[in-house]
């Protein structure tokens, strides 16, 4: 039997493979590649020379004894201990053996068959124990893969995560700066549409200017007259007085009263449409306050008829109030709501030029009579505003978008598309109102205005 | 002869009145007043036989003073009535346009009444 030199090459081979020695472990593996070698010696030395087999076997337990020593107590040697506690019984068994064998012969003899079998079930632990260390081995190899695939994950994930760190900053950036792009367009946007609205002020007020010169024209004709009269009326008195003729006198005191009245009444009229016109353009100071409403509609449509005959000579229309004077004062922003009616009713004089044109141009004479009526009255505890014409009417594919900005069905320059929109934000957003349109084409358009009945 | 001012500013009647109420009071002349294009014409159909002389607003809602002005100078040839133009607007286009349409003279707000009453006179005379 040579089983210790051939546990010990086995095991001398087994720790350099298995402890990756020449790597991991340089200064074992020159111990463990010469203790194969003296292994492999004393195998020869055994086979060869018989007289030495006893002193070889002795060499080789204490190597043996050696080894289990040294992988019991190494911490380096920790992974390959199953191998000592699976080689341990056979050894300590072949140890004893050659004990009893060198002290007392006769008992080796007498228990031999108890040694054997002690050694072949050391064996069969061995066998054992190096399946389950097999196992085991197999095991721990396939939960290493695993957790290096898992690591191999991790390390994918931690990589990916830096990546989409990396992009969600960089889309952030993006964001941000898109997002300072468009305030600053929504300034500029803010910007323009200031503008725009001044410029649809203006715009309407340049309507209006030959308007006001006739407004301002005809109250001042009468201020001028009814005073040069009046200082004659003064002379004619004042020879009356000397005359003694106190009916006369009397009754020239009356004209200059009622003259003076006119005066006073054609100055008034002269001066609100300077006010008007002044509110017109100014800024909406964006407070509401008693206004005159139906004085604002008489106003605003003679300014505005005016306004368009002194554009075109051609022009004419017939126009008309229908005020309800219990509707009172209302609180409204006066410029804003004026700017509202002036708008309506310069659209209606356009509607109704427009089919006057077409009934000029008409084969046979068509009797037209453009008219543009303005009325206002309560309605279910609201103020209505309606400005009415039978002019062209509007064609349904325009109606959806009439109170959108920009839209425009006049030719290029003659609108800015702003004024129905303006309009639409002035009586719902700037009122609480409501602004509606009942349209038919060729017969006309209502526009009608409802405002809260707040009255002053 | 009869004046016929046409003008849609109610006042114009009293105006009228008060400016030439010497000559009214005289007999020298009688006015008679019309509000609208309209109202004038419907007044030119009963009056058309007498002399008559119209002093016509342009600017007036419905039937303007220009357009009255052509209709009087087509309907009434022989012989056409007198007629003289008032606006506030003296432009020259308006000032065209009434010459064209046969106006014997024109004349802007705020009117002058001493010119008025001498430029009545002549072209009654």
């Amino acid at each position: 039997m040579h089983f210790e030199f051939i546990v010990l090459i086995i095991l001398f081979n087994y720790l350099r493979k298995k402890l990756q020695t020449k790597t991991l472990l340089p200064q074992w593996d020159n111990v463990f590649q010469y203790g194969l070698y003296v292994a492999i010696a004393l195998l020869i030395i055994d086979v060869m020379v018989r007289p030495l087999q006893p002193f070889m076997q002795w060499v080789a337990h204490a190597i043996i004894l050696w080894l289990v020593y040294l992988l019991l107590t190494k911490k380096e040697f920790l992974p390959v201990k199953s191998i000592v506690y699976a080689l341990l019984p056979g050894v300590i068994i072949n140890v004893l053996q050659d004990v009893t064998k060198l002290i007392n012969k006769k008992f080796y003899t007498s228990w031999q068959g108890y040694y054997e079998t002690a050694f072949i079930f050391s064996l069969v632990w061995l066998i054992a124990m190096l399946i389950i260390n097999n196992k085991q081995q197999k095991a721990l190899a396939q939960e290493q893969l695993k957790a290096a695939e898992r690591e191999k994950e991790f390390r994918a994930s931690e990589s990916m995560k830096l990546l989409l760190e990396a992009q969600v900053a960089e889309r952030t950036a993006a964001i941000n700066k898109q997002k300072e792009e468009l305030q600053q367009t929504l300034l500029e946007l803010k910007a323009t549409q200031k503008q725009l609205i001044q410029s649809e002020k203006m715009a309407s007020l340049g309507e209006l200017t030959a308007g006001i010169a006739h407004e301002i024209q005809n109250p001042l004709n009468f201020v001028n007259n009814f005073s040069e009269v009046s200082s004659e009326l003064v002379k004619e008195m004042v020879d009356e007085v000397e005359k003694g003729n106190t009916a006369e006198v009397k009754a020239i005191a009356g004209d200059l009263i009622n003259n003076l009245e006119k005066i006073t009444h054609h100055g008034q009229r002269a001066a609100n449409i300077v006010k008007g016109m002044l509110q017109h353009s100014r800024s909406s100071s964006g407070t509401k306050e008693p206004t005159d409403i139906n004085a604002l509609c008489e106003e605003y449509l003679r300014l505005a008829y005016h306004g368009l005959r002194a554009k075109d000579k051609s022009f004419s229309a017939k126009f008309e109030t229908i005020l309800d004077n219990s509707i009172g004062k209302v609180n409204v922003m006066p410029q804003e709501m004026g700017r509202v009616i002036l708008n309506l009713i310069n659209n209606a004089f356009y509607a109704v030029n427009a089919k006057a044109l077409q009934a000029v141009a008409a084969p046979a004479a068509v009797k037209y009579e453009p008219t543009v009526t303005v009325s206002t009255k309560k309605v279910n505890g609201k103020i209505e505003i309606r400005v009415a014409d039978n002019g062209t009417g509007i064609p349904q594919k325009a109606l959806d978008k009439i109170f959108q900005p920009f839209f425009t069905t006049k030719p290029t320059g003659q609108g800015t598309g702003l004024g129905l929109s303006l309009s639409y934000d002035i009586v719902t957003k700037g009122h609480g109102g409501e602004l509606k349109v009942e349209t038919k084409e060729q017969e006309g358009t209502i526009f009608i205005i409802y405002l809260p009945n707040s009255q002053a | 002869m009869k004046i016929l001012v046409v003008d849609d500013e109610q006042d114009v009647k009293l105006l009228f009145e008060q400016r030439f109420r010497r000559e009214m009071r005289s007999g020298e002349m009688e006015f008679a007043f019309a509000h609208s294009g309209e109202d004038a014409l419907e007044f030119m159909k009963v009056h058309h036989h007498e002399a008559v002389l119209i002093l016509s607003d342009i600017n007036m809602p419905g039937m303007s003073g220009l357009e009255l002005l052509k209709r009087i100078k087509k309907e009434y040839e022989k012989p056409p009535p007198v007629v003289m133009m008032i606006t506030a607007y003296g432009d020259e286009e308006n000032f065209n346009t009434a010459k064209q349409y046969g106006a014997d003279d024109f004349l802007t707000k705020p009117v002058d009444f001493t010119v008025l009453k001498d430029k009545l006179k002549t072209q009654m005379s």
